[in-house]
């Protein structure tokens, strides 16, 4: 229970859950069981948002430590309890993920035509897996929410994918349950040093000395390839491109995120010594990751997998600014996976647009879009802007922010960041004149219809949170300043201390 | 003489002879009547098990204590499920006859000695016993040349690793004087008293034992007897004599030869590390869904040796808790595999699965519960069997087993994905001939175990905990 007497987040996990179990009890035609799974899903996952709201006004943005609260004894003779709770890290990820769910509903409203019944049962099983990972406080909790996002993942895109939808299933899969089972491990060996898995009491506990390197190493495999860092992205093109739209929103949006989520709830906080002696790592690979993977998305010629790159690169900045410890640094890194979660699954959102009428995702196929489609032309460039990091869009405060942070450890990897931004306006801009600027490239191109209704109201959203975000993006960060400044706080003690324990 | 210990295994035996009677005399078919006396039977035994009192028997031959009961009920749960899964499929498949209950009786009365068994000679009798009946109903579709060379395979080898274990326990008796374990364990916990017969002797009952498990070296029968016998069959292989060759293992380990901990700590590793690779290294190319049980099964075999090879209660905890999710798993997989029929015939090629999400969407489902339960995923079942084996390894320290396992897991994953893929993502071939009852009934009740364990997993792992602890006294 917490402080309003109510298991929200509890109910915010496995609401999807009671909605998912009674579209599969629906029964009749393959219309009528189509069309009910769409409606119940899109109202479960709206009362989800509409609950998580709750989160937005009744949060405490002064209070550091976690929030919400819910306790239940599992297995008490290990120490596992089921333990829920929100700090100011977390909350806002609860939000996104149940913002985008009723948004992916929306968008595979027509596009998906085929066992729309296990379709929407998969979304909202991703949901309860998504929203119970940023809310479980127990690492075992976490470990199985974390994995479950696999399996309605692997479906979505194995079965309603594109071509190569099977490599790509499969490619998912493996990498991450590679990672995962390793950090597995290293949970395991957290559980038995310390004879508890919460994690607040982790965080309390001090890894010793000696397990830190190992135990760092078995998390970042995971999150790295969640991430995902270079040279652990391959999968993540090959996911993007062949998962059906809306499963690319929910990849980019919210899974990616769940990586850059980990590195601060295990590695920072539990791992303060291992996490800045491998900073130097995580910085090279990132940088690495910002130049290389946008100049690979230069040359792409799929407009899915220019977006999945440049995805690649984005989330290199939010690693810079992880591992630079500092305030704008952190604050700037929860901004951008916030934004780029909005962002990137807008721009997939527009991708998929173009691919329900023309069932091509070539950039070639395309030219003058913004001629015949003024709506969509506009809303899409929006979105090109927000990605590039135009001031008063989303982009720019997180980005701004991890610069400034990466300035403060080296004015190099600010430097390397900077790169990052001048190339992704390269690509973004490139990709966004050959689209929507030019001669119409084909007569079939006149005859597509502009977004309908459903569209606006699927962009809408997006749109003024864009804005929201890049106008006024104190209403967002006021939720994270107090528990990063203490997540800074712990660090630097626990830092001082091994420093201090270290000088003989 | 306490012989009203025994009462579960008597009733059972008396019932098997009586059902063989009443099976011969009359002249119509009494194949079902048999059946279901022999699930009759099975479910007294239960009932009998609960009930029994603790303690020694027939000369100290004999014991019953709380980790026999917790064994003896897994396996009277395993042959009951194995039977009801059989009996429809044998009847479709034309090898319907009332010995088979008769022998799985047997089997699982020589299952439940060996649980109990407290000397090497009444090992040696419980492990025969079980052997005797399997080797006759491997070969039980005797018409069919697969099925016999099976049926020889598992008699051929089973012999072998029967004179291996036989020769072990003479070497023991010879070097220590006794065959009952507790005066095993007596003697061998002073260091002075060990040779190096009393190990040799040791290591084959072992190889003996490892035979059974169908741990890595001793699995090369595994996959041919897996494919080769009737599904029916293999279903039943697969569940309560695993369980009851570990228990066994268990036992010998912790009792009578307790003090050589460091030698059969060896043997264990290398037994638990080669398992676990081989059974993820060899079902990646297989083509039949047989054989590929067969290989994932000697993978499992290896995780469940993991909590042994580490020993102490949560290593064996780990043990017990891996082998009661893995039988259920497997038994809810094997009833999948006895729907495979087609047009009248059995089918068993992993291709013929294609497409089975659409054309049975619940069976499906639970064969890709199944799947993803054994290759670990939370929150299904076998992510608990494998957190509570991998625990007490990271406990131990002994990291090799841990990461190899983890490692292993993620390498088989791929092979239990590649049946969801066919299932799922593969155009669909004509549906699967009408489900069985009994069958549809024992796969959605191992489904809904697989799936909800997760709730409510404190009554068997606190089973599990008591059974360690009768156990380790």
């Amino acid at each position: 229970m917490n402080a309003a007497g109510f298991p929200l987040l509890s109910l915010l996990t496995f609401l999807p859950l009671a909605g998912a179990a009674i579209i599969l009890t629906v029964r009749g035609t393959a219309e009528v069981v189509a069309s009910n799974a769409r409606w119940t899903a899109l109202w479960t996952s709206l009362l989800v948002f509409a609950l998580s709201l709750v989160l937005w006004f009744e949060f405490d943005t002064a209070h550091a430590g976690f929030q919400f609260e819910e306790r239940l004894n599992w297995l008490p003779e290990f120490g596992v309890t089921y333990h829920m709770g929100v700090d100011g890290i977390s909350v806002l990820f609860v939000l996104l993920s149940a913002l985008l769910t009723p948004l992916c509903i929306l968008a595979s409203w027509e596009s998906v035509q085929t066992r729309v019944r296990e379709y929407m049962v998969a979304f909202l099983v991703l949901e309860t897996m998504m929203i119970g990972m940023f809310c479980a406080l127990d690492m075992l909790i976490f470990y199985i929410f974390f994995e479950g996002v696999l399996i309605p993942m692997f479906l979505i895109i194995g079965i309603w994918g594109g071509p190569r939808r099977v490599y790509a299933a499969y490619k998912f899969f493996l990498y991450t349950f590679a990672g995962s089972v390793l950090m597995l491990l290293a949970i395991l060996a957290l559980w038995y040093g310390a004879g508890t898995t919460s994690i607040p009491a982790l965080m309390e506990w001090g890894v010793p000395k000696g397990w830190q390197h190992l135990v760092f190493l078995a998390f970042f495999a995971s999150f790295a390839v969640k991430v995902p860092m270079w040279p652990l992205h391959t999968w993540l093109p090959d996911a993007h491109v062949e998962a059906p739209t809306a499963g690319s929103v929910i990849l980019a949006g919210v899974l990616l995120k769940m990586g850059g989520y980990g590195f601060l709830r295990f590695s920072l906080p539990m791992l303060p010594q291992a996490s800045a002696d491998f900073a130097p790592l995580v910085f090279a690979l990132s940088v690495v990751a910002i130049v290389y993977t946008s100049l690979v998305a230069l040359a792409q010629t799929d407009m899915k997998k220019l977006i999945a790159y440049s995805s690649v690169a984005h989330m290199g900045i939010v690693t810079i600014g992880v591992f630079s410890f500092n305030q704008q640094g952190l604050e700037g890194a929860l901004f951008q996976m916030l934004s780029h979660g909005i962002v990137s699954g807008a721009l997939f959102l527009c991708v998929g647009v173009l691919y329900d009428r023309e069932h091509s995702r070539e950039i070639a196929r395309y030219g003058g879009i913004a001629k015949v489609l003024p709506a969509y032309a506009l809303v899409f460039m929006l979105f090109t802007m927000a990605s590039v990091a135009l001031p008063g869009t989303a982009g720019f405060p997180g980005e701004f922010l991890v610069i400034l942070g990466a300035w403060q450890v080296s004015p190099w990897l600010a430097l390397g960041a900077g790169v990052g931004m001048i190339l992704g306006a390269a690509y973004m801009l490139l990709l966004y004149r050959r689209i929507a600027f030019g001669p119409i490239t084909r007569e079939g191109l006149r005859r597509l219809a502009d977004l309908s209704p459903r569209e606006h109201a699927v962009f809408a959203p997006l749109v003024a949170l864009t804005l929201w975000m890049g106008i006024a993006p104190s209403s967002f960060t006021r939720f994270f300043e107090a528990s990063v400044a203490q997540l800074l706080a712990q660090h630097q003690a626990a830092f001082a201390l091994t420093r201090l324990a270290g000088v003989p | 003489m306490n012989w009203t210990l025994a009462l579960p295994e008597i009733a059972l035996a008396v019932s098997a002879m009586a059902i063989l009677v009443g099976g011969v005399l009359p002249r119509r078919d009494t194949t079902f009547p048999a059946h279901i006396a022999a699930l009759g039977a099975l479910l007294l035994a239960a009932a009998l098990t609960l009930a029994q009192d603790r303690g020694l028997a027939f000369g100290g031959q004999y014991v019953a204590d709380g980790f026999s009961t917790f064994a003896k009920l897994l396996i009277l749960f395993g042959a009951a499920a194995g039977l009801a899964l059989a009996q429809e499929w044998n009847a479709r498949q034309g090898i319907a006859r009332f010995e088979f209950p008769v022998l799985i009786l047997f089997a699982t009365t020589g299952m439940m000695v060996m649980v109990s068994a407290h000397d090497l000679i009444a090992l040696y009798l419980g492990l025969e016993l079980l052997s005797l009946p399997l080797y006759v109903i491997a070969a039980f579709d005797r018409d069919n040349p697969r099925s016999a060379e099976a049926g020889l395979k598992y008699f051929v080898l089973g012999a072998l690793a029967s004179g291996l274990l036989l020769y072990g326990a003479a070497l023991v008796y010879g070097f220590a004087g006794t065959t009952r374990f507790d005066r095993l364990a007596q003697l061998l916990a002073d260091p002075a008293r060990v040779s190096a017969g009393v190990v040799a002797g040791m290591v084959f009952v072992l190889a003996g034992l490892a035979f059974k498990v169908a741990a890595v070296p001793f699995h090369m029968w595994t996959p041919d007897v897996y494919e080769g016998a009737p599904t029916s069959v293999t279903a039943f292989f697969a569940a309560a004599p695993k369980v009851a060759a570990f228990a066994l293992l268990a036992r010998v380990l912790t009792g009578p030869f307790g003090g050589l901990e460091a030698q059969w700590q060896q043997v264990l590793h290398l037994a638990a590390l080669g398992s676990m690779v081989l059974g993820a290294l060899a079902a990646l190319g297989q083509q039949n869904i047989k054989r590929l049980m067969a290989y994932s099964s000697i993978g499992h075999v290896g995780f469940a040796l993991i909590g042994l090879a580490v020993g102490g209660e949560a290593g064996l905890r780990g043990t017990l808790l891996y082998l009661a999710i893995y039988m259920v798993m497997t038994l809810g997989v094997f009833g999948v595999l006895l729907c495979m029929r087609r047009g009248g015939r059995a089918v068993e090629g992993i291709g013929d699965l294609a497409g089975l999400g659409r054309t049975d969407p619940a069976l499906a489902l639970a064969m890709a519960v199944f799947m993803f339960s054994m290759a670990g995923v939370p929150p299904l079942a076998g992510f608990f069997g494998k957190l509570y084996a991998l625990l007490p390894a990271v406990q131990g320290g002994f990291w090799t087993l841990a990461v190899v396992g983890v490692l292993a897991s993620v390498v088989s994953a791929y092979y239990y994905l590649r049946i969801v893929k066919v299932m799922y993502f593969d155009a669909p071939l004509p549906a699967f001939d009408a489900r069985p009852v009994a069958v549809s009934v024992v796969v959605a009740g191992a489904g809904l175990f697989t799936t909800f364990f997760f709730l409510f997993p404190a009554p068997l792992i606190a089973a599990a905990q008591a059974a360690v602890a009768a156990l380790m006294g």
